[in-house]
């Protein structure tokens, strides 16, 4: 089954099928799949069948939004009123959420059906979807490979086609990286472009959230309705949204695209730069002008990411302690025995060591020779992005430096898969909108490229994403296993 | 830069963390290499650069003191581990 976000809407509109129809249709095949793939934490079958007959009902009188009767997937980072909320933790594997977060409150609004909420890497800390309390997730193109985390549930569900569009969130590439392993496409929008009330903290000055998809196109209209001002997130932007589908089709004729010189540089897999010299060769049929440019301080951007997202999550989440939700220890003699045993039974090692890294480098004596330092590398990496956007309207490179490894092959060295995010992570801190969309296979595997996009400019990355896919058919690939 | 042991029982006390004795070498090994990978910082000399601690520069945005919220105490209460009479309960503080 390769039903489009787009597609599907259509159909609807026509009365070729209805929603309960193609929500059962996805039901049965999350009831076939998931046991080899383990996309999803919980699945929502009666909330979706419940959410279907309504979206049937408004289609019935006329009454449609963006998306109603259209079945999606949801990271289990975003809160959902009366359905639990893990975010893949063993700390929250009771915590059945009191409200809705934005995102999920704009899909209700818009008609979408929920099928479940997918699986990730515990606290959106992973880059494989192997620190998950639920177990990790199967590559649906190799089973044997990891999806890419943390978003990957969302990411491998979308390329098996167990829903047609999912959400994810990404702090350092945790969208962009699993749509790349899977072979879907998926964008990071702009900081504060997506409301963060109601998804669960890691970064909070790097947390985004965003769509997968199967193209730009569904990623646009999945972005449109994610997206817009909320008074409830103290970091929201106050600036108006364009219409996204509205701006494809417009063609590149005279973009200019620039390909950072550091990207292409050693540690990148030569299959890989062949796969994407061979995407900017098709861009610049299409009329796109390509300069070489340079982004000197990227090879700063993991430390200063680390650094940076681990002090702010040991801060965050010092709001698990086993006192007002989730998981409890038994049998605290004390209260500083409940919160340490609480705390050290409900997180995994992952989650563990970047909230000892974070409160190391927040501790007294170290603030300003890591947290300080950090921000300071933070602004120069930024203004590397400013020079090079003063000369080019997008850049574009892999988003990853190799296709999907196999499962376990990092997990016993952290640093290793941190390395995994050295493409990605620079535009997290910078702010930047960016996306990942199929440009390739190597050995049976997709490779991923990045498009980087000015602040508030998502409408020129998916206009440039969707003029790809008019002349590549990459994302309408799909695994042989979940034909 | 390496961590010992008792740094890292020190660094577990802070971040009110129980780690297993058994754990605390591994972790020792783990957290040094990635004290390592942020060590490579300080290859850039930054001095005089202002710190940029919200991406897009942006300030705190502020709004009427007004009451937003309304009371939702039974419905929170419903999923916390032990309450009591409309109170959190945790082992006895004060002797």
């Amino acid at each position: 089954m390769t039903s489009s976000v787009t597609e599907i809407r259509r159909a609807l509109a026509a009365g070729e099928f209805s929603s309960v129809e193609i929500t059962q249709d996805y039901l049965a095949r999350i009831a076939q799949h998931n046991p080899a793939l383990n996309c999803f934490i919980s699945v929502t079958d009666d909330i979706a069948l419940a959410q279907a007959r309504a979206a049937d009902a408004a289609l019935a009188r006329g009454k449609a939004g963006a998306l109603t009767g259209v079945p999606l997937a949801h990271k289990d980072l975003f809160c959902t009123d009366g359905v639990k909320t893990s975010c893949g933790s063993r700390i929250l594997d009771n915590f059945i959420a009191p409200y809705d977060a934005t995102v999920i409150e704009n899909f209700r609004r818009d008609g979408a059906v929920m099928l479940g909420k997918t699986n990730m890497d515990e606290f959106a800390m992973g880059s494989s979807n192997e620190n998950s309390w639920y177990g990790s997730v199967a590559n649906p193109w190799n089973t044997a490979h990891v999806p890419g985390g943390s978003s990957g549930g969302s990411a491998a569900a979308v390329a098996a086609g167990l829903a047609p569009g999912a959400t994810g969130t990404d702090t350092g590439g945790s969208i962009r990286q699993p749509a790349a392993l899977c072979g879907v496409t998926g964008i990071k929008p702009t900081y504060g472009r997506v409301s963060r009330y109601g998804m669960i903290a890691y970064g909070s000055s790097l947390d985004q959230g965003g769509p997968f998809a199967r193209s730009a196109e569904d990623c646009a209209l999945l972005l449109q309705t994610m997206s817009g001002f909320d008074r409830r997130d103290s970091t929201s932007a106050e600036q108006a949204v364009p219409d996204y589908c509205g701006a494809l089709g417009k063609g590149i004729e005279g973009l200019k695209i620039g390909l950072p010189k550091e990207y292409f540089a050693e540690g990148l897999d030569d299959s890989i730069a062949t796969v994407i010299e061979t995407a900017v060769a098709e861009l610049r049929k299409l009329g796109a002008e390509i300069k070489d440019i340079s982004l000197p301080n990227t090879s700063l951007s993991i430390p200063t990411y680390y650094v940076i997202a681990m002090a702010e999550c040991s801060s965050n989440l010092s709001r698990f302690d086993g006192v007002r939700f989730g998981y409890r220890c038994d049998n605290p003699v004390d209260l500083e025995d409940l919160y340490k045993r609480s705390r050290g039974e409900g997180f995994g090692a992952e989650v563990k060591r970047r909230i000892m890294i974070g409160t190391y480098a927040l501790s007294a004596g170290y603030y300003d020779a890591y947290y300080l330092k950090a921000q300071q590398l933070r602004r120069m990496i930024k203004q590397d992005f400013q020079q090079a956007f003063d000369s080019v309207d997008l850049i574009l490179g892999p988003t990853t430096p190799e296709t999907a490894f196999k499962l376990g092959a990092k997990t016993d060295d952290p640093v290793s898969m941190y390395l995994q995010d050295i493409y990605t992570i620079s535009l997290n801190l910078a702010g930047l909108p960016g996306m990942s969309l199929p440009a390739g296979f190597i050995d049976g595997l997709p490779v991923g490229m990045q498009l980087i996009g000015n602040y508030f400019d998502e409408a020129v990355l998916l206009n440039a994403a969707h003029s790809y896919q008019q002349v590549s058919d990459w994302h309408l690939q799909t695994p042989e296993a979940f034909k | 830069m390496t961590l010992k042991a008792t740094d890292v029982r020190n660094i577990a006390h802070l971040a009110r963390l129980h780690i297993d004795a058994a754990d605390i070498d591994q972790y020792a090994a783990d957290l040094s290499s990635i004290l390592d990978l942020v060590d490579q910082m300080n290859q850039v000399d930054s001095s005089g650069v202002e710190p940029l601690s919200n991406p897009l520069d942006a300030t705190q945005r502020l709004r009427d003191d007004e009451v937003t919220e309304t009371d939702e105490r039974d419905k929170f209460q419903q999923i916390a581990p032990d309450v009591d009479q409309g109170f959190y309960r945790v082992p006895k503080v004060i002797e």
